[in-house]
């Protein structure tokens, strides 16, 4: 798939990347053709991309690299604070008018999943005790009305329709004086779907809006949608200054870049997110989540964070030298156990390194918390000398080890021929980065901070 | 705010530069070069083509002009276009009918596309043909849907098969091939609620709906078409895949067209799922559908 392959070129652009202080011209062009390739292909509109991407590149040339992060790591981290400061904070807060009725206005494409929505802003405003009214504005498509009334009837809200034979500027009208008349503090207006080169009924959503005068014009914009999304949110907002969009359809696998594209052009908040047919399927836009899932390298950028914020410096350079020369201890082996846990559940945090995928076996290691545990357990049952000496470990310590951490003998066996089997392991790895250390600078082992569990 | 102003300054500016697109970019006796390339990736990109098969189409396009020698800008437009035309099947795509026999036609797709819409307008052209149709509301979990279809059917003046909202699609289908077979129907359109590919218990619901027109019919459905909407980026790849794996898609119905997306994506899935588009909808008319030109959907993509 497009993610795997995304993966893996960005991998490559680690590792070309790999050892420096301050990020270069070249690190940088390098790392924002990535960026690039995974904006578009999540759907982000070309010119947004590249706006975007020339801005982020100018940024970021210079700046000195996060100790813990690779150059290459340290771009996405721009580009991810970049993004999500873009995206604009979360803003779930729908404008209230001074002058009661609040009127909402429902306007997008068809399709978009309007009257739906329509239908799950009246059930947030219900749980904080409103009194919504719905009012069927879509006289064109078939059986409109029946859906927006179906969904009030499961609500309990009420639903304002003149039939599909008066025009919908007039239906607006006479909604808001009924809501007005009936003493409903919100006024939902649902309008039919229409394509924004379609003059006519632009200008209708003109003319209602002049007629009802709305706090709110909600573009409700489904999040599969590709490069046209900029000319529609464009249109659109030229047309009725838009307050705000509500993305819908997120439940989906769609990357969701079109959320980026209507931010840019209507520079107006992103307020809710639909995320599944259920009536109560509508959630606060989390700015932060977006961006990850936009750019794709979600599992890149909370790898990140995560050791950004919880692996021991100091602990992971000598870590990284014993691994390098291969003095490495079970001792050693302990303290990595417990920073590990510290970043959370453990086949995740081996599934978020690249490139991890493509060590052998690694795919099949079936590594869960509680086996940490039971390493842990039988670590501790081990003296200080034996932790350091595996070796002095004979049968009969095997039994006490054993008996101690309330394992079996054959656990305290496959752990300490596991364990054999690691030092091999870095022995070649260390041969290996000798290797590297000669061609790439001093950080051989680079990213791979992570000792190979059993 | 800056930086918003800026760009929807600059987007106006590209959108202009943008749409005229090749035809303004070919003409004008303009030589063959990066810049000539970059700008055609671009509008390729930009009719959602999706970078990977653009990638593979500039490759393709760049040997072509260096084999055979070209220099000028107007020479390469034949060339692309007959690339692009060779990737989506130089032939208008024809339904597969039961020649002899009911035909069964399933709708597929995610929520909002088209489907309903697209029986109807498909109902009225069997009609005009002559065919007797029959339509199976399917679709029993939207608000509204089956009135919506009743709505297609009177207009097009066929039959509908419904249960109430709520039942089972898979009976609502199994009871549409009853009545089109004691009726003797030529052809039988099957609704279906629009769902999203990835979740799986609504794609074994579909997928039930398929194995019980099978059942009925071992030869049928004569086509699975899986409508898809222009306006959809990348994602329509993982439609058509996973729509294809529950129900084996046949072909494509792409919607909306009348508006200003191109719908590039489906080169992507020709290419990659050898599925072919048959039909396109241009508009919410009952007359608004057409078969499938690849000739003129190259065309469009690079029109104003
Ligand atoms: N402009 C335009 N609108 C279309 C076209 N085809 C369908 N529509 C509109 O798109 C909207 C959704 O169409 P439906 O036929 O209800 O789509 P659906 O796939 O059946 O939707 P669900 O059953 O809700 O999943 C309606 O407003 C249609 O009028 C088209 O070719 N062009
Ligand atoms: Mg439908």
């Amino acid at each position: 798939m497009v993610f795997e392959s995304l993966a893996n070129r960005l991998q490559d652009t680690f590792n070309r990347l790999r050892g420096k202080g301050k990020l270069s011209e070249s690190d940088v062009k390098e790392a924002m053709r990535e960026v690039r390739l995974a904006l578009l292909e999540a759907d982000v509109n070309f010119k947004v991309v590249k706006d975007f991407v020339e801005k982020v590149r100018e940024r970021a040339i210079g700046q000195e690299v996060l100790q813990s992060l690779t150059p290459g790591q340290h771009v996405i981290k721009i580009v991810n604070d970049e993004l999500t400061e873009l995206m604009g904070g979360s803003q779930a807060k729908l404008n209230i008018s001074n002058k009661p009725p609040t009127v909402i206005m429902m306007v997008g494409l068809q399709g978009a999943g309007k009257t739906t929505h329509t239908g799950k802003l009246a059930k947030l405003l219900q749980k904080e005790k409103k009194k919504p009214l719905l009012v069927a504005c879509d006289i064109y498509r078939p059986a409109a009305i029946k859906q927006l009334q179906v969904l009030g009837e499961q609500l309990q809200v009420p639903v304002f329709s003149l039939g599909d034979q008066v025009s919908p500027v007039e239906i607006a009208r006479k909604g808001l004086e009924h809501a007005i008349s009936y003493g409903h503090d919100y006024v939902l207006i649902d309008t039919a779907g229409r394509l924004h080169i379609d003059e006519t009924l632009m200008d209708e959503l003109r003319n209602i809006k002049e007629a009802v005068q709305p706090s709110e014009i909600l573009l409700v914009v489904d999040a599969m949608t590709g490069q046209v999304a900029v000319e529609v949110a464009e249109t659109f907002n030229n047309t009725l200054d838009v307050t705000g969009t509500i993305l819908t359809k997120l439940d989906g696998d769609t990357r969701g870049g079109a959320a980026l594209s209507i931010r840019a052009v209507t520079g107006t908040p992103i307020k809710y997110v639909g995320t599944g047919e259920k009536i109560d399927a509508i959630e606060p836009f989390h700015p932060d989540r977006m961006a990850s899932r936009i750019l794709g390298m979600g599992d890149v950028l909370t790898l990140i964070e995560k050791a950004q914020a919880s692996i021991d410096q100091d602990k992971a350079m000598d870590l990284e030298r014993k691994m390098r020369n291969a003095d490495f201890t079970l001792e050693d082996f302990l303290d990595q156990l417990s920073q590990v846990k510290n970043l959370g559940p453990l086949d995740q945090i081996l599934g978020m390194l690249p490139g991890m995928n493509k060590v052998k076996g690694m795919q099949n290691m079936n590594v869960d918390d509680k086996q940490i545990n039971r390493i842990e357990a039988i670590i501790q049952s081990m003296t200080p000398a034996e932790r350091r000496e595996p070796k002095l470990i004979d049968s009969s310590r095997r039994k006490r080890i054993a008996k101690g951490s309330g394992m079996t003998v054959q656990d305290v066996n496959r752990l300490l021929k596991q364990f054999e089997e690691m030092q091999k392991m870095m022995k070649q790895f260390s041969g290996m980065a000798k290797k590297m250390k000669g061609k790439k600078g001093k950080k051989g082992l680079g990213g791979m901070k992570f000792p190979f569990l059993p | 705010m800056g930086f918003f102003s800026k760009f929807k300054e600059g987007l106006t500016k590209t959108r202009d530069a943008l749409m005229g697109k090749v035809e303004s970019l070919i003409s004008f006796g303009r030589k063959i070069d990066e810049e000539f390339y970059e700008e055609l990736e671009e509008a390729l990109i930009m009719a959602d083509v999706g970078v990977n098969t653009v990638m593979g189409i500039m490759d393709d396009l760049r040997s072509a002009a260096k084999k055979q020698k070209l220099t000028e800008a107007e020479e390469l437009k034949p060339v692309l276009k007959q690339i692009l035309v060779e990737l989506m099947g130089e032939d208008k795509a024809e339904l597969s009918t039961n020649r002899d026999g009911l035909t069964v036609i399933l709708f597929v797709g995610v929520n909002g596309v088209g489907k309903t819409t697209t029986i109807g307008k498909l109902a009225n052209q069997f009609k005009a043909e002559g065919k007797k149709v029959i339509l199976a509301a399917g679709d029993t979990f939207r608000a509204g849907a089956i009135e919506q279809l009743e709505v297609w059917g009177q207009r097009a003046g066929v039959d509908v098969i419904k249960q109430g909202a709520g039942s089972d699609p898979a009976a609502v289908i199994f009871d549409g091939i009853q009545a089109a077979k004691a009726r003797k129907a030529d052809v039988l359109l099957c609704d279906t609620a629009g769902r999203l590919q990835n979740k799986a218990n609504l794609m074994d619901e579909l997928n039930k709906i398929y194995r019980v027109i099978r059942r009925e019919m071992p030869e049928a459905p004569h086509e699975t078409l899986l409508v898809l909407d222009a306006t959809t980026g990348q994602n329509a790849l993982s439609q058509a895949k996973l729509f294809g794996e529950a129900t084996g898609v046949t072909g494509l119905v792409l919607t909306k067209l009348d508006g200003t997306a191109k719908g590039g994506i489906v080169i992507a899935i020709r290419k990659e799922l050898e599925v072919p588009v048959k039909m396109v909808g241009l508009g919410e008319k009952i007359d608004d559908l057409q078969p499938f030109d690849p000739k003129d959907f190259v065309d469009a993509l690079f029109a104003e």
